[in-house]
């Protein structure tokens, strides 16, 4: 690893600050960035550690919306928004292992957006709003390709807003080396239509499958998706899977969702 | 540098550190608490785990810096008071839970934060517990096995595969 500072702001206005100054970088749960340092892909002067900004962490449930500071593990997700959301609990529950469970953040997730990590696929299906420090961002503006996001520099993620859908799943077809999503798909149904949000397949990062969708707002059910199916092109095509084999699986997930929904 | 101050097994200890120090150096080279293995250093394998504030963790993928105010338990201090054997670890060697013991300090720490969070699991929540600890050697049953019965869990019928 390059050398850096680290600093360890107790609120967001200072760490906000502290991120002002130059080659200066956020450090969540360190899951994602720790390895990309050692690797020597990033070479930040300061880190700036969000983990005792208490204002960032924790679960609040209000009416039909659910809170999660940007600051939150993995791990409290999973055990506190089982009883209001239990798809997203049971994501949480099935990212990587405990260790990178008791670390790694939703904020961090996000930030990140990986194209295949999991949290990209809950947002996105769930209609979600990204907070910052500065402004409220709809997840359909926010995630903008392969580990790019509409964050700007500096830009903290404080907290991120789910409103709960009346059912909802999600299926990962799991990469057993990384424990990512070599696939995974989040189906939730919202009183105003179902939003169809798949992960670890397109070249373009997390995207609503927009043809399962209508189908499934007509009826909630696998069957509404016979015959319905994606081109292999632009998907992720690496060792571990095709193009063609990436869109064959969201078609077989989403059906898989649909009936652990319904 | 800045200073850090934590504790360790039940010791305070205080120490200059730079920013990029990991959890693993700090532990190893620093403090010469070398039980914490490091496998793979990119927080895959789990031969590093310790606890911090009573949370397993990848000491590989932490810094020195953010244990600031912590308390940090390793395997060093799994044992009794008295040097014997603590109930996880005397299991694995009952249960043959070990072979060439790279992986063990990183299972031995992993077992304890399970049982602390599910005193009696099953079967298959220990091996969805384990997921993020590799063993080359055991095939992994014995270690399940010793798990088991360190919950106080009747063993004797499972077979040793
Ligand atoms: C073995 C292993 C298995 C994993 N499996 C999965 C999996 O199955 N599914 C999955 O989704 N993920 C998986 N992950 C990734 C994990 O979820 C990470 O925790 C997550 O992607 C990054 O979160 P972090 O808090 O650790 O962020 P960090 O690593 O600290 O940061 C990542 C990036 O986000 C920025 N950042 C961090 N927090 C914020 C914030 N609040 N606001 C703005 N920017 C911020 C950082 O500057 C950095 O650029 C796995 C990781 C490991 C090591
Ligand atoms: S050395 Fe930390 S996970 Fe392998
Ligand atoms: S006993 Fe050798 S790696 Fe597990």
């Amino acid at each position: 690893m390059y050398s850096f500072e680290i600093e360890s702001p107790t609120s967001v206005a200072d760490a906000v600050a502290a991120l002002g100054k130059e080659e200066a970088q956020a450090l969540g749960g360190g899951q994602t960035l720790i390895p990309s340092l050692k690797a020597r892909l990033a070479a930040p002067s300061v880190l700036v550690s969000l983990k005792n900004i208490d204002e960032i962490k924790g679960v609040s449930v209000d009416g039909g919306t659910i809170t999660i500071g940007g600051g939150t593990t993995h791990a409290t997700v999973a055990a506190e928004v089982g009883g209001a959301y239990p798809a997203l609990a049971d994501l949480a529950v099935n990212i990587g292992d405990p260790a990178v469970r008791n670390r790694g953040t939703i904020g961090g997730s996000l930030a990140n957006n990986d194209p295949s990590a999991c949290y990209p696929a809950a947002a996105l299906a769930s209609g979600a709003t990204i907070v910052t420090n500065t402004r409220e961002i709809a997840a359909d503006d926010y995630f903008e390709g392969m580990f790019t996001t509409a964050l700007e520099e500096g830009e903290i993620v404080t907290a991120v807003r789910f409103p709960v859908p009346e059912a909802a799943a999600y299926i990962k077809f799991e990469q057993p080396a990384s424990r990512f999503a070599l696939v995974g798909v989040f189906v939730a149904k919202y009183a105003d239509g179902v939003r169809v949000a798949v992960t670890g397949a397109s070249e373009d990062g997390v995207f609503r499958w927009s043809e399962a969708e209508t189908a499934l707002t007509s009826k909630f059910s696998a069957d509404a998706l016979d015959g319905l199916s994606l081109s292999g092109d632009g998907m992720i095509s690496d060792l571990h899977g095709s193009g063609d084999y990436r869109a064959h699986l969201i078609a077989v997930l989403t059906k898989r969702a649909v009936k652990a929904a319904a | 540098m800045t200073k850090v101050t934590m504790t360790v097994n039940g010791k305070a200890v205080s120490k200059e550190v730079s920013g990029n120090t990991l959890m693993t150096e700090f532990l190893r080279d620093e403090l010469h608490l070398t039980g914490t293995h490091v496998g793979c250093d990119t927080s895959q394998c789990g031969a590093c785990v310790i606890h911090v504030d009573g949370k397993s963790v990848k000491a590989c993928t932490m810094f020195a810096a953010e244990a600031e105010g912590a308390s940090v338990a390793t395997i060093e201090g799994m044992a009794n008071a008295d040097g014997s054997l603590s109930v996880i670890q005397q299991a694995f060697q009952d249960h043959h839970g070990l072979q060439c013991g790279f992986c063990t300090p990183g299972m031995v720490m992993t077992a304890a934060a399970l049982l602390k969070e599910n005193p009696k699991p099953s079967e298959h929540e220990v091996r969805d517990y384990l997921e993020g600890n590799i063993c080359r050697c055991t095939g992994y049953h014995n270690i399940v096995k010793a798990i088991l019965a360190a919950s106080g869990q009747d063993v004797s019928g499972i077979a040793a595969e």
